[in-house]
């Protein structure tokens, strides 16, 4: 990993990537999740899981709104402040106009960056959010993100009530929200510290893919570009890594991935992690392309990865969520689906 | 008899929807408008009103009936008031079963909420 010109007054690196002076702290996360999320092969790593889809709630948007404002109350609580401790608030989700983020932060009282990176969003949020950190905009910012299933059929496909079957290829959006503390501190708490010691910020990649059955294919030459663009920026081998972790590839997708990058002579064979493969199992929950939304890679990270980094199991990861950047308008006027990946570089020291 | 005709014939249709669906990328919406135009070119050939007869439920339900229904309305207009008849007759043919659809869905709505799929 290269050091970063201290007396360089441009922290950038290579053609998209910034090294952080001062690598912002992990010092709180929580993950919030629906039933079906807490029945999967991740279920007991949630901080809360929840078996009605409503939260008490009149609509989808509004329970997603209330898993969201949950999962920023958790990881402030988890790290040890309160509300007005956050300088910042970086939030968004898939619904138009990001109203489960408004609704679900407005009484939370913190200045407020809405933010639209699709299943990216948690990528994304960790990067601006470190950026303001690193950049002394800051001293403590929330990133927080959220999709709920009910709510993404609605807005994307079919509402539920019409009865619509879904085909086999169709990822399952995953209900549930996850935030992250970020600061320019280390917490008090025992063991390692996390930190992100740097970003590759993702360009739209768009392969004229035009089935939204098939996200995996569409996202995945945006998650190849990324991680080929930041391997070069940093002058490093995959196996620098313990895990890369794209969000939502899928089966399909993820196959795609490896062999995308073998083209360029990039191996991740061995160690390409896909949330949206781990958060469900197939076989049992009926899943087939595995899970997506931006609360996939969310709940996933806050819930497994940053155990996995907490106990020692592994020392750094690239997280790189993947995002397609389409809307149920352009789809019907025969657009294709441009996809993005946010890489955040996360380590245990 | 006639159920065991109409529960065989409805469900073949179906049946064919469902390989439609399973096996093409046609996207429901496209499927369903297949359905009803399909029953409209065999309404008009001939064909499918004498399949009703035949089949009961089977041939009327499925929304293939439902294209037949159109090209009986539109036809019998046009047959009454000429050219205008071309835009009278769809309406009146299926103004029952769409109000009897909006009617019903929406009293069952005053009782019924959406549920999340597991």
């Amino acid at each position: 990993m290269p050091e970063n010109n201290r007396n360089n007054k441009f922290k950038m690196i290579g053609k998209q990537s910034i090294l952080f002076h001062n690598p912002p702290y992990i010092i709180g996360a929580s993950s919030i999740a629906g039933k079906k999320e807490g029945e999967g092969p991740l279920g007991h790593l949630f901080d809360t899981v929840w078996e009605d889809p409503l939260l008490g709630q009149d609509t989808w948007e509004d329970a997603e709104s209330e898993f969201m404002r949950q999962a920023a109350e958790k990881a402030i609580q988890k790290a040890g402040l309160s509300d007005n401790d956050i300088r910042y608030l970086l939030a968004g989700d898939l619904l138009a106009q990001l109203i489960a983020s408004s609704f679900g932060v407005a009484e939370l009282n913190i200045p407020f960056f809405g933010l639209f990176g699709a299943c990216s969003t948690m990528g994304e949020a960790l990067s601006i959010g470190s950026i303001l950190i690193d950049g002394g905009f800051a001293d403590k910012v929330l990133a927080v993100t959220s999709s709920h299933f009910a709510g993404a059929e609605k807005q994307f496909r079919f509402p539920l009530d019409y009865g619509n079957q879904r085909p086999y290829s169709a990822s399952w959006t995953v209900t549930g929200s996850g935030a992250v503390v970020l600061s320019d501190q280390n917490s008090n708490s025992n063991g390692p510290s996390i930190r992100i010691k740097g970003i590759t910020t993702g360009k739209i990649v768009d392969y004229g893919i035009k089935d939204t059955m098939n996200m995996g294919a569409a996202m995945a030459p945006a998650a190849c570009d990324t991680i080929k663009t930041h391997l070069e920026d940093l002058n490093l081998k995959p196996d620098y890594y313990d895990k890369i972790i794209t969000g939502d590839l899928g089966y399909v997708g993820s196959d795609i991935l490896i062999d995308l990058l073998r083209e360029y002579k990039i191996d991740v064979s061995s160690n390409h992690m896909d949330c949206g493969k781990e958060i469900f199992d197939p076989e049992s929950q009926d899943t087939h392309a595995g899970g997506s939304g931006c609360a996939c890679s969310a709940i996933t990270f806050t819930g497994y990865v940053l155990k996995q980094l907490r106990e020692g199991n592994w020392k750094r990861v690239l997280f790189l969520p993947t995002g397609s950047l389409h809307s149920k308008v352009s789809y019907n006027e025969g657009n294709t689906m441009p996809a993005i990946a946010h890489a955040v570089v996360v380590e245990a020291e | 008899m006639e159920y065991i005709k109409a529960f065989l014939v409805g469900g073949a249709i179906c049946a064919v929807v469902q390989i439609l669906l399973d096996n093409t990328k046609l996207m429901p919406g496209r499927v369903m408008v297949i359905l009803v135009v399909t029953g409209t070119i065999l309404g008009a050939l001939g064909i499918y009103e004498p399949f009703t007869e035949w089949a009961g439920a089977g041939a009327g339900v499925p929304l293939t009936g439902f294209g037949n229904a159109l090209f009986k309305g539109v036809k019998e207009a046009i047959d009454k008031e000429g050219f205008i008849g071309i835009f009278k007759g769809g309406f009146t043919a299926s103004a029952v079963g769409i109000s009897a659809t909006l009617i019903f869905s929406y009293i069952a709505s005053w009782f019924f909420d959406s549920k999340m799929k597991s």
